[in-house]
């Protein structure tokens, strides 16, 4: 088995304003997708949902506002799971609640150090 | 009581009392002297209580017969001046005169030093929970081996091993400093935890031994709520799950010892008491910010003790074993998940899900896959309940998989 980051990214200056029950709504789907996987016993790291807002330090102590501007979309959640190829962590990804708000998820292998 | 009932009962409450009020006095190293000495006291309360009848206060009786059998012991043996005397020093007062003090104070924090001791993380986890059997629980290696299906061989190998560990280990036999607390007490509550379940899910077993098993997991937990420094939100929350699970001892079998299974079971005969007790326990445990697998147990067991199917029950406990999954993997929390998603979101959802959770090995697996299936395509419902069947090791498991089977096959008789 080998470790794979999951990146949600969506653009959420095109998030609608949810409403409680929305919101409350959206957090089920979210934790039941991850539940199902964790229930496969392919949960690495549950990860953390992260802030919209951000800094971005580059070069020369240039400091930027807000996460990386340069795409449309920022990140706003990470999580690691255990699969044993892309195949199959793109599978567990199927089913993820940003893509149906319009986002994606990158999936990418870690190379342990 | 007389005397033929009286005996074995206050050999079960205490033995293990006496035991460790002598071993904290001795040290680890010295529990078969303490034992002995215990062991002998009750063997002469047996011959005399016969002959001359019961004695006022029994159990005063022999707390007197065991400090004066321990007070000859000490005068008489060698050993005591050479090793455990050096110990004792510590902690006696330097009178001379040894006081071996059983007051209900010293017996509590005896016991409780005791827990600790027998829960150390020097012995691996099923060497723990025979060792608190044994020591703090007063079984014998007979009711052991019973308990957990084994032979008596085995199991007087296990606790040798552990008692011999404990010796060269040199475990001090007293409540961890706060600071240790925190890293010891995980390891104490797993114990009880395990123990808890050996009683309450391993089938097979004597019924009376079964509920055993649970009470003194109960005591046991009850005696760390009983103490400030271990009263913390995971002591009460374990302890609420216990009383949750235990409410419905009576309702989940029949008299012929037949498991009865949740939705079939009585209500009237949960015990609305410890219900109540797990409620206020569960309210306790809500202290603090930490959230650990026993308060997400004992919530899970908290829904249940409504049997009505309301939607919001089973989405709690969707979310809670959500929540649990993400602590800790277990395959029996997987197979519960799934079964909580078919009641909060739907059989075809759940489907899904178990097709994927891979535990083929597993005959409640294939009793979940069985349950998911059955009035959505009974044909592969009959095949996994056949399959759980083969894969079903206790009796009461292979009765109620059968009258599954049994009632498809009447079902599809009746249709043709």
């Amino acid at each position: 088995m080998k470790d794979f980051l999951l990146v949600y990214r969506t653009d959420i200056s095109k998030a609608p304003k949810a409403s409680p029950e929305e919101m409350q709504a959206n957090t089920k789907r979210w934790m039941d997708w991850i539940g199902a996987i964790a229930a496969q016993n392919k949960l690495a790291d549950r990860g953390n949902r992260l802030f919209p807002s951000g800094q971005v330090l580059k070069a020369e102590n240039v400091i930027a506002d807000g996460p990386y501007t340069e795409i449309k979309e920022s990140i706003v959640g990470y999580s690691i799971v255990k699969a044993d190829s892309y195949e199959e962590a793109t599978e567990l990804s199927k089913g993820c609640p940003i893509l149906k708000s319009g986002g994606n998820v990158e999936i990418r292998e870690i190379s342990a150090m | 009581m007389n005397e033929t009932e009286l005996i074995p009962h206050l050999f079960r409450t205490e033995y293990r009392k006496i035991v460790s009020v002598l071993c904290k006095l001795f040290g680890i190293a010295h529990i078969e002297v303490a034992e002995d000495i215990v062991s002998d006291s009750f063997l002469l309360a047996s011959e005399l209580w016969g002959l001359k009848g019961l004695p006022e206060n029994p159990t005063a009786w022999l707390y007197t017969v065991a400090k004066n059998k321990t007070r000859d012991y000490l005068k008489r043996n060698a050993l005591f001046a050479g090793i455990i005397s050096k110990e004792l020093r510590y902690s006696a007062q330097s009178s001379g005169e040894i006081d071996i003090d059983l007051s209900v104070k010293n017996i509590q924090d005896s016991e409780l030093a005791m827990i600790f001791v027998v829960c150390h993380p020097c012995n691996p986890p099923e060497a723990q929970i025979g060792l608190a059997l044994n020591i703090l629980c007063g079984f014998s290696v007979d009711e052991i081996a019973r308990a957990f299906l084994t032979d008596k061989e085995a199991i007087y190998k296990r606790l040798q091993r552990a008692r011999k560990k404990l010796r060269t280990e040199n475990i001090r036999i007293e409540q961890p400093g706060l600071s240790d607390l925190n890293s010891r007490l995980p390891t104490v509550l797993m114990t009880l935890y395990l123990l808890y379940n050996e009683g309450y899910y391993s089938a097979g077993q004597e019924m009376a031994i079964r509920r055993d098993l649970c009470y003194e997991a109960m005591r046991l937990g009850s005696l760390l709520l009983a103490n400030d420094e271990t009263n913390t939100p995971a002591v009460n929350a374990l302890l609420a799950l216990m009383c949750f699970q235990s409410s419905r001892f009576d309702a989940r079998h029949d008299s012929d010892g037949q498991t009865i299974l949740y939705p079939d079971q009585d209500t009237t005969l949960w015990d609305q008491e410890l219900i109540r007790k797990g409620e206020y326990l569960l309210h306790e445990a809500s202290r603090g910010d930490h959230i650990s697998k026993y308060h997400l147990e004992a919530g899970i067991a908290y829904w249940h003790t409504g049997k009505e199917d309301r939607p919001e029950k089973w989405e709690g406990i969707l979310q809670l074993y959500n929540q649990l999954l993400l602590i800790e993997y277990s395959p029996m929390a997987a197979l519960n998940r799934t079964y909580a998603l078919a009641k909060a979101n739907g059989k075809s959802e759940a489907i899904a899900e178990a097709e994927k959770i891979n535990l083929t090995g597993n005959h409640l697996y294939h009793s979940l896959l069985g349950e998911l299936y059955t009035g959505i395509d009974n044909t592969k419902a009959l095949s996994h309940w056949k399959q759980a069947l083969l894969g079903a090791k206790s009796l009461p498991d292979k009765i109620q998989i059968s009258n599954r089977i049994l009632a498809f096959e009447t079902a599809a008789c009746d249709q043709a």
